[in-house]
């Protein structure tokens, strides 16, 4: 294949597509009520009404308001439709045909969609996962086109680096330092590694990602393969998302096919494969250096660095270990100038970055929008605050960062200011909490994550997040005291400062985090020691033994 | 129903079943290491296929997935037990996981699994004495705008009150 080979494909699909595209939601979120129903009916309905030259029906990814779905758009005259069930779906070709649509209709202009800068997500929910010549209809591969023939290894790792484009997997480290690091070690064996464990509860981005626009991936792996010498590809996925791998299985053979992964691609001398490795369930198995030893078959048992994987990794070869959505912003960088990506977001994070809004909100679903936005126009104006009662805070970061209270809903979202006020980007979660939620309540929900998630190899953070437990269990049941509550936050900072891996480090932040904004809560709970004294040897009263 | 399922002697077993009548589930493993070239960092993979194929993994499973890999049981054990997903006991037979992540949770999650249990009578990572219906807990579906949700059989259902999910339950308790 060469570029105007690949045009032709693009071209002989654009023809193909017909001038009415009735969009089907049929990712996870949607096909849970039925979705591919819906996908089914409406195919049969344009059969039914004859419409076959001028409609087709395409099953695409997220759209991204995933709690008003199942959703159906049709294009190009946006309109959309929510909560479609499988009987109402023939109604929706009907309305072409002279009758009425009956799902209830959605705002394409709701503030949910405007206010978002779409890069990442630019075609999901727009294009069929599963067919290669969609994605290369709408530029696919191009990109990998320009960096092989247009641009050497150097210039592209420059490019990334002048981007601005920082790690969306939590860290935040600078892509392009990365990069660099791989791509300075000396020639050789070296892999690319993309990190699609995604195990902070309450996030989904990547599972949309992989789902709804697989190729945008694949094609980023191939980009970081080319600019650091690497031939060989693992991307590693949590069981726990089916889809996500099938689509992936099937977009590998489809651009293997194609000649767009494989050796001699684009029949340059640039030879780059992509394996599939599927987690088993360990949340730890995120932090890069358990996910190394994941792949090679072990326990998932993070350790020291350095050295880092990038001077040794994987089968101690220099891997470079990417989360998928980083991956995912490299063909757009390439495609369009560092200068453009640039130009978007703050001064330290640029780009756009995708939230899972979840939580007591109105609207739920992904949101991509450019950093700096504030917490208040995600939180109030996309997301249409909480349906009863008052935002209490926002939980960002998931076990490894904190709550936001509802004062500093101002706060920009980016990686400094977040972490400015005691939490973090993380990867994405964003889960919103209304008054009815008890804060140490949380503390203790993720304490209890932790708990089951460490892997045990040190010890401050296995019996650590055990004893936190315990403690967060005992104020919770009103049988803590002053002491307890200044014990326990003793032992956040002992289990934060000597963890070895990062679920340790960040463990006790929820905790640090609710305890600094929602003290009172903690302080509520308490009872006076003197109480506790004066039971001696007699039997606890009722209240402090329910 | 399994020819193994209730033996835990050293001799696995299994072989010897194998040797009397070929066992295709041990037919998969093989083709499934082979196709791996015996690599032992094929293990998580191979692991995944042999729980697929016996439902859980037993412990002649494991020696001969540690025979094939040439690698000590020891780590083969290691290694199953590490993972959530992997299972040394086996499953009822119908599985109800429920999602226990924080959207799920902040939306009543925790309230679909006390119901679930006191429906059942057992708590979450338990089977029903009758073997119909296991209850297990989930960290994170990655369907959370459509929290709460819980996978039924393999089919995720969101949006769930607690009565809701206790009536998807109790049709499998009807049955049979
Ligand atoms: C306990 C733990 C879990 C993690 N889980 C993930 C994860 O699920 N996905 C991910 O991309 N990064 C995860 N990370 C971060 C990775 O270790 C690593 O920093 C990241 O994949 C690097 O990619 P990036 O630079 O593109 O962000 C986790 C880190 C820790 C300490
Ligand atoms: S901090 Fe926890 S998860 Fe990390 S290596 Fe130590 S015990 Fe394992
Ligand atoms: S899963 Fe259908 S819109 Fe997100
Ligand atoms: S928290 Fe339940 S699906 Fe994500």
């Amino acid at each position: 294949m060469d570029l105007q080979e690949l045009k032709a494909v693009a071209q002989a699909e654009q023809e193909r597509q017909k001038s009415v595209r009735v969009h089907c939601c049929t990712s996870t979120g949607c096909r849970a009520a039925d979705a591919m129903g819906i996908y089914g009916n409406l195919k049969q309905a344009v059969t039914d009404h004859n419409l076959e030259d001028r409609v087709e029906v395409v099953g695409v990814g997220c759209m991204g308001f995933c709690g008003r779905g199942p959703l159906v758009q049709v294009d190009p005259d946006e309109l959309l439709y929510e909560e479609v069930t499988p009987d109402q779906a023939a109604s929706i070709i009907e309305a072409m045909d002279g009758g009425t649509a009956q799902p209830i209709q959605g705002d394409v202009n709701h503030p949910f969609f405007a206010r978002q800068m779409r890069v990442v997500r630019e075609y999901s929910g727009k294009i069929d996962p599963e067919r290669i010549e969609e994605y290369i209809a709408v530029g696919g591969y191009e990109s990998l086109h320009k960096a092989i023939y247009e641009m050497t290894p150097a210039e592209v790792v420059d490019q990334i680096s002048k981007s601005g484009l920082r790690g969306r997997g939590g860290g935040g480290y600078p892509t392009g330092l990365k990069w660099a690091t791989v791509a300075k070690m000396p020639e050789g064996q070296k892999y690319i590694i993309c990190n699609g464990d995604e195990g902070d509860p309450g996030a989904f981005m990547d599972r949309s990602i992989l789902e709804s626009d697989p190729h945008l991936v694949l094609e980023g792996m191939a980009i970081a393969g080319y600019a650091v010498g690497a031939n060989h590809g693992y991307i590693y996925v949590r069981a726990e998302y089916p889809l996500a791998i099938a689509r992936l299985q099937k977009g590998i053979q489809q651009a293997k096919k194609y000649g767009l992964l494989g050796s001699q691609i684009f029949e340059s001398p640039f030879d780059f494969k992509i394996d599939i490795r599927i987690g088993a369930g360990a949340f730890v198995c995120g932090e890069e250096t358990a996910l190394i030893q994941s792949i090679e078959g072990g326990r998932g048992n993070p350790i020291p660095r350095p050295p880092y994987p990038a001077q040794k990794g994987l089968y101690d070869c220099p891997t470079l270990i990417n989360n998928v959505e980083t991956l995912a912003n490299i063909t757009a960088i390439i495609r369009n100038g560092a200068d453009w990506y640039s130009s978007i977001g703050t001064d330290n994070s640029k780009g756009t970055k995708i939230f899972a809004l979840t939580g007591k909100i109105r609207n739920n679903g992904l949101i991509e929008v450019p950093m700096g936005i504030s917490l208040r126009q995600i939180v109030e104006e996309m997301g249409g605050g909480v349906p009863d009662g008052e935002v209490k805070a926002v939980q960002t970061g998931g076990p490894s960062g904190g709550c936001i209270p509802r004062s500093m809903l101002d706060t920009p979202v980016d990686y400094d200011s977040l972490r400015k006020v005691g939490s973090m980007m993380g990867s994405g979660g964003m889960v919103v909490m209304d008054d009815s939620t008890s804060m140490v309540g949380i503390s203790q929900f993720y304490m209890e994550f932790c708990r089951g998630e460490t892997c045990g190899k040190c010890v401050p953070c296995r019996t650590g997040t055990v004893q936190l437990y315990a403690m967060l269990t005992k104020i919770l049941k009103r049988q803590a005291t002053k002491d307890d509550l200044a014990k326990m936050e003793a032992l956040c900072e002992m289990v934060r400062d000597t963890s070895l891996c990062g679920l340790g480090q960040t463990a006790p932040n929820p905790v640090l985090s609710t305890l600094k904004y929602f003290r009172e809560e903690y302080e509520e709970l308490l009872i006076e020691p003197e109480y506790l004294s004066d039971l001696n040897g007699k039997e606890a009263p009722q209240e402090v033994n329910a | 129903m399994s020819p193994t399922a209730t033996t835990s002697a050293v001799e696995p077993t299994a072989k010897k079943e194998k040797a009397a009548k070929p066992d295709l589930r041990f037919k998969r493993l093989d083709i499934t290491m082979k196709r791996q070239q015996y690599a032992p960092d094929a293990l998580i993979e191979v692991l995944h296929v042999a729980q697929e194929a016996f439902g859980f993994l037993e412990e002649d499973v494991l020696q001969y997935v540690a025979h094939g890999l040439k690698l000590p049981l020891s780590k083969v054990y290691g290694v199953a037990t590490f993972y959530h997903l992997f299972s040394l006991k086996p499953n009822g037979a119908h599985t109800c996981v429920v999602c226990m992540g924080t959207a799920c949770y902040v939306k009543g999650g925790d309230k679909v699994v006390e119901k679930l249990q006191a429906e059942l009578g057992i708590e979450l990572g338990e089977t029903t004495p009758d073997g119909k219906v296991s209850l297990m807990a989930a960290r994170c579906l990655g369907a959370c705008g459509i929290a709460p949700a819980v996978v039924f059989d393999g089919t995720v259902g969101g949006k769930l009150s607690p009565e809701e999910a206790v009536a998807k339950v109790k049709v499998w308790e009807g049955e049979g």
